[in-house]
């Protein structure tokens, strides 16, 4: 039998790793609600920004906020570049083709990394304490991550409502053929819209980076889960996403405590599964 | 002309085994029955891909069927032979497992090749949760029968067998595409592909057509599945399940082109035939270029071929044809 306390430490846990994954999902569900295409590469653009961050920090010993600055402003060219490069050109091809091109992004990005790279697992050192709370342990790392997140999104919260550009991009994803009959230029509300998912992901990337190693395949490692979450809480819906972050975290990461690792995910994306039946529009849409 | 070429590239494939070509034979041969091995895959997943019902979960079918058969024959000793009818079974209660709440409940498109995503990686972490049984990440050695090569065991010494075996197994998968290509099935899957309220209205039973066309490609699939693992002898739940093998099967058909016959197969064997290249000629000096390069490719080819090689240049030659052989229409 496990302990009642080490249940609550995987529980308080599983909201500290919620914050950041809240925050992946809000970056790609954005632009999905915005351009109607899944980036299936978005947390592999994650990956080249951690490895920035890696380079940055341990390397040329940039300080950690310069590098996690640096990160950020990796995130927007990607994004960008993403946008023009592959996406402009297929915005009216299938669904299913644009979902294929960022996949070959994916893999793209996947094995250059190792050729750059090789497969080894690096990590940012940071001499960051333990905290101890009534018995229980956590990485202050993961607090100061978890507060950051939470700070960027109540950012983006008010990007959205309180700016000119980020009504238009809330318009444009409630109707896309409306925005254009008002005379308005999508291209330009699409552009922000990268930029913004990119600096979501650039911000992860330097959350992540004091947490976890990087390696090739930590898109691999990610990836699915932030789609799961993305879709779990409605494409294009950023409430849902975040209180989806939290629950599948949670169970990740008390399922971890009570089986294995492993079985935490299945857990999490067998509920996904049968999420996708019941109710497809994700947890906080109404039932047609 | 076209048929008579044709047979003529199929003479050729059926005795390039016995033509002499040194030490490199057996390398060769050994590159040819991945392609053959791979294109069926392919060719099963097209089935469905073709329709629009876009899965990113094939490797789900194929992890399971490759484990099922390896499993009964390490443990019970039960022959290949049977041991791939229980892994056909179980993957098609699996594909109606999946298939039919996702066509009851409208699941398609994005949702559904997310849905298959997550299926996929499910049967993945199951694989390497259980590792009691199924060896975890380390995967699985399948047992060696008595004798060198066995026909009960599905095993054999000369890989020329292997490479007959694989040649009739994916002339077998190309059959089973154009008898599904010639038959009502494929008008109405295209009708449902196209819209789903209008498909019902003149009387086409979806559900029954998705799942069916499901199960018939995720069976297909658990074949190509015991065919690699009695061929490799090994399983991996890496190379066998999950999203990066899913992704795989697809890139290929997508690359050679998911809306023809030979589209699954032109794209495997591009791939393999690239990675195989990449691979003798660099050596380990450059770990991970073949799949940048493929990567790279896959991008240019949804933006500017989006029908794939084969696709596009079959296009090219019958837009051409009209002209210069009018009296054929």
């Amino acid at each position: 039998m496990i302990e009642p306390i080490f249940l609550l430490e995987a529980a308080l846990n599983g909201i500290l790793l919620g914050g950041v994954l809240a925050l992946l999902a809000l970056g790609l569900n954005l632009i999905f609600g915005v351009l109607d295409i899944v980036w299936i590469a978005y947390v592999d653009l994650v990956m080249l920004c951690m490895y920035c961050v890696y380079f940055l920090v341990m390397v040329y010993s940039w300080p950690v906020w310069a590098g996690g600055l640096a990160g950020i402003a990796l995130g927007v060219v990607l994004g960008i570049g993403v946008h023009m490069i592959i996406i402009t050109p297929i915005l009216n091809s299938p669904p299913i083709n644009q979902l294929l091109a960022t996949g070959g992004l994916l893999f793209f990005l996947q094995s250059f990394a190792t050729f750059l790279w090789t497969t080894d697992h690096r990590s940012v050192r940071l001499a960051l304490p333990i905290v101890e709370v009534g018995g229980m342990f956590f990485s202050f790392a993961r607090l100061l991550s978890f507060a950051i997140a939470i700070l960027a999104m109540l950012a983006l919260y008010l990007f959205l409502t309180r700016t000119f550009i980020g009504t238009a991009i809330r318009a444009v994803s409630q109707d896309r053929g409306a925005m254009a009959l008002m005379g308005a230029d999508p291209q330009r509300v699409y552009v922000v819209t990268s930029a913004v998912g990119g600096a979501m992901a650039g911000l992860a990337a330097a959350l992540l980076s004091i947490q976890y190693s990087v390696h090739p395949h930590f898109g691999a490692a990610f990836g699915p889960i932030t789609f799961m979450i993305c879709v779990l809480g409605g494409l294009g819906n950023m409430v849902g996403a975040f209180i989806a972050a939290f629950v599948m975290s949670e169970i990740i990461s008390v399922g971890g405590v009570l089986w294995t690792t492993e079985m935490g995910y299945v857990i999490a994306f067998g509920l996904f599964i049968v999420m996708m039946f019941i109710r497809p529009g994700g947890i906080l849409a109404r039932r047609e | 002309m076209a048929r008579a070429l044709g047979l003529l590239l199929l003479g050729l494939v059926a005795v390039a085994p016995f033509v002499p070509m040194g030490g490199i034979r057996s390398y060769v041969i050994h590159v040819v029955i991945q392609i053959f091995i791979w294109s069926f895959i392919g060719t099963a997943w097209a089935l469905m891909g073709r329709f629009g019902l876009v899965s990113l979960g094939h490797g789900a079918f194929l992890g399971v069927g490759a484990y099922t058969s390896t499993l009964l024959w390490n443990n019970y000793g039960l022959s290949p032979w049977l041991g791939a009818l229980a892994s056909v079974a179980l993957v098609s209660l699996l594909a109606v497992i999946v298939a039919y709440p996702c066509s009851r409940f409208r699941v398609i498109g994005h949702y559904f090749a997310l849905t298959t995503l997550a299926v996929g990686e499910v049967v993945r972490l199951l694989i390497i949760a259980e590792r009691d049984w199924t060896g975890g990440s380390l995967g699985l050695t399948l047992a060696a029968p008595s004798t060198p090569s066995s026909l009960v065991a599905l095993q054999f010494a000369d890989r020329r067998v292997f490479y007959y075996g694989m040649l009739v197994l994916w002339l077998a998968g190309l059959w089973v595409w154009h008898r599904v290509d010639r038959s009502m099935a494929r008008s109405a899957m295209e009708a449902i592909g196209e819209d789903e309220t209008a498909a019902a209205s003149v009387g086409i039973h979806v559900t029954r057509f998705k799942v069916g066309m499901t199960v018939l490609s995720a069976a297909l699939t658990a074949v190509g599945g015991v065919a690699y693992a009695q061929y490799i002898a090994y399983v991996n739940p890496e190379t066998l399940a999950g999203i990066g093998v899913s992704l795989r099967i697809v890139f290929a058909v997508v690359l050679g082109g998911m809306y023809s016959l030979l589209g699954p197969t032109v794209g495997t064997a591009l791939t393999i035939a690239l990675s195989e290249y990449l691979r003798v000629f660099f050596g380990v000096r450059l770990i991970g270029m073949a799949e940048t390069i493929y990567g790279l490719l896959l991008v240019l080819f949804i933006i500017f071929l989006p029908a794939g090689i084969y696709g596009s240049v079959r296009e090219l030659l019958r837009r051409r044809r009209p002209a210069s052989a009018p009296a054929t229409a």
